[in-house]
């Protein structure tokens, strides 16, 4: 278990300086993320254009993990189309969590940076919390009311 | 507690020797000796306990009060020898008031349904305070939810110290129970319950104590403390995990309807009445956990030799250095500054996230806690998301504060 392979420079520079960051005016859709174990917390702010990602943003506080992932999928989803992010979803899902992951890394640029958390089972959820607080603000677009996301 | 404690007479307080009796101590985590600092979450066992438990298994189990042949004697005889090594550890008057349970949690569960649910109802009010473990809250709101009591909170200091002023304020006529920690388990506080259960005692309040975090760290004697109820769990005083004792005063007890029916609570069975068994075992239906209050009650033997006030003494020494040495970090903060402190210290780093800190210390073999310690709302009132948490016992060391320290150094250069 290789610290470095956790925290990389591109993710301790997301932590730090976390771009897209702060409340999106106005957005159309958003959700509430939770992580109860750690105490991870964001709001995903989606704007949308078609059906492509027209903007997000994203506020909350928490680990350095779910800070630069957040931080990354932010610069990652904008200006794909919804079954682009979809399958970008997929294939981060499968990078933290499956050790043989068949994912080619190339297409995920910056994310890939991710794959070392895999080693650390108890952080998996740290990155993987605001996948699926996106997933919940994009499925509410129909009108629904968000309901909050936990990973517990 | 153990403010004023007397050095016995005899041996200095030798670590290393003790350090001997605890094989899970000496290993290497992620290429590095492990510092266990996690206790307050769980301690870990010497060998005493592992091999009374081996002993029982290989020599004496069958099942207690049932059989008339050999080994269902000695079992029995274990585990009710078990129950009087406990009421001598606590100074209860007599076994009937000690209950065994699964732990802490089971314990005031069992009090809140059996005790006070049948005796509250809309106007009553249930206290506690601010700094309580949810084990010592949800059973209250669960009971407040089932007759439409109403739970009322006594707010804590910035130190992290319960408001007596408040408390004395809150408390009234509709006061049905106090339930209160004897030590906080995300902060460390020692709450002075004596004056607490004083009041209390005035206005005919009855009182629980939750002792989880007490019990293993110094001497506690129910009937000097003069509490109605007295919880704690084996396995954060080096015994095994699912075991845990509710003490009660007797008049209570047997008041109180049983917790769960079936086998060994019962005198005699019939499909139109049943008849309840005596005090305790009216409160313990099933098989019992007969291998853990055997090794419960090793493990109190274990303490009992070294000595719970040099237990005290020798981990009051730890927290002070634990104390200066993490205060001295630049940008740490400890949270919960009481002046009377069990050897629990709660921090947060400027800018780095409490569980960040815990997975580069694990890489460096050190074992702490991080998040919310169970108290949610003790994290609420600080305004942090979490914090880190180490808490030291008696076989911890000064070098092992040392390892900390550079640990929490190591993980400002990470991520700093």
């Amino acid at each position: 278990m290789d610290l470095k392979d956790l925290y990389r420079d591109v993710i301790v520079d997301h932590n730090r300086n976390p771009r897209n960051f702060g409340r999106l005016e106005p957005s159309d859709v958003h959700a509430d993320g939770h992580n109860p174990l750690c105490g991870d917390r964001l709001t995903m702010y989606v704007k949308l254009d078609g059906e492509r990602i027209g903007d997000v943003r994203f506020e909350g506080a928490g680990c350095a993990i779910s800070v630069a992932s957040a931080s990354m999928l932010t610069e990652a989803v904008k200006g794909k189309t919804l079954s682009e992010v979809h399958a970008l979803f997929e294939d981060m899902h499968a990078l933290l969590t499956q050790q043989d992951a068949n994912v080619d890394t190339t297409k995920l640029g910056k994310l890939a940076a991710l794959s070392g958390v895999r080693e650390f089972p108890a952080r998996v959820k740290c990155a993987s919390l605001c996948w699926h607080t996106l997933n919940a603000a994009l499925d509410t677009r129909a009108g629904a009311a968000p309901a909050p996301v936990s990973t517990e | 507690m153990n403010a004023h404690v007397a050095p016995r007479p005899g041996k200095p307080f030798d670590v290393d020797a003790i350090r001997r009796d605890f094989t899970i101590l000496h290993q290497d985590i992620n290429g590095k000796p492990l510092v266990y600092l996690d206790n307050a979450a769980s301690s870990q066992r010497p060998r005493a306990v592992i091999d009374a438990i081996s002993r029982y298994y290989e020599r004496d189990h069958a099942n207690v009060h049932r059989g008339v042949h050999t080994l269902s004697q000695r079992a029995t005889d274990a585990y009710e020898g078990a129950r009087d090594v406990v009421r001598r550890f606590i100074n209860a008057r007599d076994t009937k008031e000690i209950v065994y349970v699964r732990g802490t949690t089971e314990a005031v569960n069992l009090v809140a349904q059996c005790f006070v649910r049948p005796n509250v109802g809309p106007g009553d009010e249930i206290l506690i305070t601010a700094l309580e473990h949810h084990a010592n809250i949800v059973p209250w709101q669960m009971v407040c939810e089932q007759t439409g009591a109403r739970l009322r909170v006594i707010p804590i200091t910035q130190a992290g110290e319960v408001e007596f002023a408040a408390f004395e304020k809150l408390i009234s006529p509709r006061t049905k129970m106090l339930a209160l920690a004897h030590i906080s388990n995300a902060l460390g506080t020692i709450v002075p319950v004596e004056k607490f259960i004083a009041v209390a005692r005035r206005h005919g309040v009855p009182v629980l104590l939750d002792g989880a975090q007490a019990v293993p760290h110094s001497q506690v004697d129910v009937q000097a403390l003069g509490c109605d109820f007295y919880c704690f769990s084996g396995h954060k005083m080096l015994g095994p995990t699912g075991i845990g004792i509710l003490y009660g005063r007797q008049a209570l007890l047997d008041a109180m309807p049983p917790w769960q029916g079936g086998g060994d609570m019962i005198l005699t069975v019939s499909f139109e009445k049943s008849t309840y068994n005596q005090l305790p075992w009216k409160f313990e239906a099933g098989t019992p956990n007969i291998s853990g209050a055997i090794g419960l009650a090793a493990a109190i033997n274990y303490l009992t030799e070294i000595g719970m006030d040099r237990i005290a003494e020798y981990e009051h020494e730890l927290l002070v250095d634990a104390t200066q040495k993490l205060s001295a970090l630049p940008g740490l903060r400890i949270i919960g500054t009481a002046p009377q402190k069990a050897a629990v210290v709660s921090f947060v780093l400027d800018g780095i996230h409490p569980h960040d800190i815990g997975t580069i210390l694990d890489t460096e073999g050190v074992a702490i806690r991080t998040g919310h310690h169970c108290a949610m709302p003790v994290m609420d009132f600080f305004k942090v998301p979490a914090t880190a948490r180490a808490s030291m016992a008696f076989y911890n060391t000064f070098d092992e504060i040392d390892r900390l320290v550079a640990a929490l150094e190591r993980t400002r250069s990470v991520l700093g």
